[in-house]
């Protein structure tokens, strides 16, 4: 009846993991009472959950984003202060090695998968449509379902807590030891659907992004007229399209392994385990480049904007993305040197790698360039990118050291590369989802972010990440892997330590980021940005109002040029009222993602535990959902030109006011 | 399934934002459907890939030779090729707004689809019963993964065609219908193409 599900799934005998159940679920029932108290229930369905207005899809993401951060961020202080603890006088620390494993795997998955994409889809859906002058995305509903597609798969690898087990493979999950023979349990099977549900969401998400914008831009916005952010999220998602899909089929593989017995990556039967190391980073090297070029070009947008001068190198930073865009998949082999493909194609994977530094390279002389003589105006957002301009350097370097194969014989899987990793995706990608959190929030929500507790944020951050990541280079240079669970060596004990305060000043950081948050929602009159343009800034979303109107613009803007809004304020066009406000059709809510991502939801957790009957369920009840959403024929209203109009010149009174 | 006909709903809104007196021709959901039929061959490109690498593991189990009786493919690949044609006489009579032609084309395509799907499944069966499943060998679970995948997807296919059918008899050749009816098309000759491929390195070099 209920397949391999039993009581005795969930774990009563970890206290660690019973009491962290107890306070989620202490905190779920606060929030739920709190929501039917002040009968937020009717609003946050209809304006939120529902909605298909991509504004308020891309700040669901970051909400998701910021919540899975805390995850994965605990997490990340267990393993920091378990190895603290457990590397010295033969002490074994308080995580037994198979919760460990559980730990450092689960820590991987949700921050890539959990935190930074959805982070980096938000921004994207926040912000692209308004920067091309568009009235939404090209599908809306499609973009509702995949914000739902990648909770859903945020659910159940969080379900995997308190029901049965999570992975102990490490976050890609290699075979031989990922197979039914070595991981019977269900923790593979909880990583194998999560990420199978949430990676159809981003598929579609990147399908919808791309055709947005090569078929969404106002009119006279060329492609050399985008703004940098939009190139670089055209690129991501082209990545997303082309990448994804090999994640998908690798671990469909995988599953039939564990499922029906194949022998795609098994020991016996022919199988082959190295194939799939080959295929995972087919998607995996590409992935990383999926997280990082929407951040180039966040990077883009601020150092511009508070530099108060043009991008320097439009052409190379366009160029340059597009270069790391085809290389990125050309690369894949430097993650498995080790693995014996022999000196030639080592040397080929190696050379290219060094390659896709000359690129980035393009990018930060850029942005040191429009910086250079401009008058840099410290907010937090130029601080993050200052702080990204320096730590990604080094960790560019550091993996440019790993790329070179003999040497990669000695780093390969010690603590240098954990160092090497964290380096440029902390320094690359939460640095720019705090630059871009930092500057596009009064967009979203119409008013600024304190600047103080941002900038306390920020440094905290920063002291944090070096304090906590230096060491590991010193460690893996001295010898220490990574996924160990206790070592005995007084030399690495102190390295240890240091790292461990590192976390904690990091902790600090994200701390200030709560606090900075709170406060500015409480002084949000002080804080309200009424013109809807704060930083003076260059491209076509700060020419609307803040919060952006749910139709973006009343009417279609003309684009003439590169920075456009820019151009505007020089020529006094910005801000003028057309003569007359004409009707605007815009895309109803729809309820069909919320639902149809609650059967995924259903259907991921019957196949974690083989629950057949209720699968079988779940995919027919999505399957009639879909093809009854087909026939529902209501999915557009027009706003009359007067409400336009209403919402407009009071837009217009503020800014005379 | 779900995400063929998620796609198809929305190509309505907004295209060409702002431009209210300019109706969308469908341009839109074409291309977003080009991008994920792009993705799809990717997806296709990933098991071929492994099927490749896996051709030779046959772990003592029958290989291609031993198994595939190419007249009996050959019938199966003039299935599916009839089906694309008969489904491109459906989208002629679809632009010419013949409404009983398509509905007539679409149930030959779908009669095509069935005969295809059925000795794709009877093939299938037969293996099983000589002990050559998808568990017996890295080969046949390459096999069996990447000739099943594309029954999968015929039989998306055919499911949606069946929607299709409902959506015609429901509203007629409407703009809407065409363009659905075009996404349909441009992935029923989609899986054509996938099948040749299927066809000359499963079975034409497995056999050799």
């Amino acid at each position: 009846m209920f397949g391999k599900l039993t009581l005795d799934a969930i774990p009563f005998h970890q206290p660690i993991i019973m009491g962290t159940l107890a306070c989620v679920g202490l905190g779920g029932i606060v929030l739920l009472a709190l929501i039917t108290r002040f009968r937020l229930w009717r609003p946050l369905w209809t304006r939120w959950l529902t909605s298909v207005d991509h504004k308020a899809i891309g700040i669901m993401y970051i909400i998701l984003a910021m919540v899975m951060l805390m995850r994965g961020f605990a997490d990340a202080l267990m393993m920091r202060s378990q190895q603290a603890l457990a590397s010295v006088g033969g002490a074994a620390g308080y995580l037994p090695p198979e919760h460990y494993d559980q730990i450092f795997t689960a820590h991987g998955v949700i921050m890539i998968f959990f935190m930074a994409m959805p982070f980096i889809v938000g921004l994207m859906n926040l912000v692209v449509p308004l920067q091309i002058g568009a009235r939404d995305v090209a599908f809306p509903y499609l973009n509702n379902l995949s914000l739902w597609l990648t909770a859903a798969g945020a659910v159940l690898i969080n379900l995997s807590l308190g029901v049965g087990e999570f992975a102990r493979t490490g976050w890609l999950a290699y075979p031989p030891l990922s197979e039914a023979a070595y991981s019977p349990g269900v923790g593979v099977d909880y990583y194998l659907w999560s990420l199978q549900i949430s990676g159809l969401g981003t598929l579609l998400a990147g399908i919808n992004m791309i055709t947005t914008i090569l078929k969404m831009r106002a009119p006279g916005m060329t492609m050399m007229r985008m703004p940098v952010f939009t190139w670089t999220s055209l690129c991501a998602n082209m990545l997303i399209v082309a990448a994804f899909p090999i994640l998908t089929a690798t671990l469909a593989m995988l599953s039939l392994d564990r499922y029906l017995g194949m022998h795609f990556f098994t020991n016996d039967g022919g199988g082959n385990p190295m194939m799939y190391v080959n295929l995972i980073w087919a998607w995996g090297h590409p992935e990383v480049y999926i997280l990082v070029l929407p951040c180039f070009g966040i990077f883009s947008e601020v150092v511009a904007t508070f530099s108060s001068k043009r991008l320097f190198g439009y052409k190379s930073m366009v160029y340059a993305t597009v270069c790391i865009t085809v290389l990125s998949f050309l690369v894949w082999l430097h993650h498995f040197f080790t693995m014996g493909s022999g000196a030639n194609v080592n040397a080929f994977f190696g050379i290219t790698t060094m390659i896709i530094s000359i690129p980035t390279g393009v990018k930060i002389f850029n942005w040191l360039f429009t910086m250079y003589r401009g008058r840099v105006q410290f907010t937090p957002p130029i601080l993050w990118t200052m702080g990204f301009l320096v730590t990604f350097t080094i960790g560019g370097m550091t993996g440019v050291l790993t790329a070179v194969p003999p040497a990669d014989f000695v780093l390969h899987n010690s603590l240098f590369l954990i160092a090497h990793f964290h380096n440029a995706i902390i320094g690359g990608v939460v640095f720019g989802c705090m630059a871009g959190f930092n500057y596009w929030f009064p967009k979203a929500f119409g008013f600024r972010l304190d600047e103080r507790l941002g900038k306390v944020s920020f440094w905290c951050w920063l002291t944090g990440f070096y304090l906590a990541f230096m060491p590991l280079y010193a460690l893996g240079l001295m010898g220490m892997t990574r996924r160990l669970n206790h070592v005995d060596n007084p030399v690495w004990h102190v390295y240890l330590l240091v790292a461990m305060a590192g976390a904690l000043v990091i902790f600090c950081g994200i701390l200030a980021q709560i606090a900075q948050i709170a406060v500015s929602i409480r002084n949000r009159k002080a804080l309200a940005d009424l013109t809807g343009d704060p930083w003076n800034a260059r491209t076509l979303e700060w020419s609307v109002s803040s919060p952006a109107p749910f139709y973006n613009f009343a009417e279609t803007p003309r684009v003439s040029g590169r920075d456009s809004f820019w151009e505007a304020k020089v020529t006094g066009e910005a801000y003028r009222p057309p003569a007359r406000y004409g009707a605007i059709h815009m895309p109803s809510n729809t309820g069909t993602g919320v639902i149809l991502s609650a059967f995924a939801t259903v259907l991921g957790f019957a196949l974690v535990w083989q629950i057949w009957w209720l699968a079988i369920v779940a995919l027919a009840g999505a399957i009639v959902v879909t093809i009854v959403h087909s026939f529902n024929e209501n999915r557009a209203y027009s706003v009359p030109g007067d409400v336009v109009a209403r919402t407009e010149s009071a837009f217009q009174q503020q800014l005379t006011a | 399934m779900t995400i063929h006909s998620s796609l198809t709903p929305d190509h309505a809104f907004l295209a060409g934002a702002g431009q209210e007196d300019h109706h969308d021709d469908g341009s839109t959901t074409t291309l977003g459907f080009w991008i994920y039929l792009m993705s799809d061959c990717i997806l296709f490109a990933a098991l071929f890939a492994g099927f490749v690498v896996l051709r030779g593991q046959t772990a003592g189990g029958p290989a291609g030779r031993d198994l595939f009786d190419l007249s009996y493919v050959a019938v199966e690949t003039g299935c599916l090729l009839l089906s694309s044609l008969s489904y491109g006489l459906a989208m002629i009579a679809a632009h010419r707004h013949r409404q009983t032609q398509v509905l007539a084309w679409l149930g030959v395509t779908l009669v095509l689809g069935l005969l295809f799907m059925g000795l794709e499944l009877h093939e299938f069966r037969e293996l099983i019963a000589e002990g050559a499943g998808p568990d017996r060998s890295a080969f046949l679970s390459g096999y069996f993964t990447l000739v099943g995948t594309h029954g999968l997807h015929v039989t998306a296919g055919m499911a949606w065609m069946v929607v299709l059918i409902g959506h015609v008899l429901h509203r007629g050749l409407s703009s809407d219908n065409l363009v659905r009816l075009t996404c349909l098309s441009l992935f029923w000759h989609f899986l054509d193409v996938v099948w040749i491929g299927v066809f000359t390195v499963v079975y034409l070099l497995g056999a050799a």
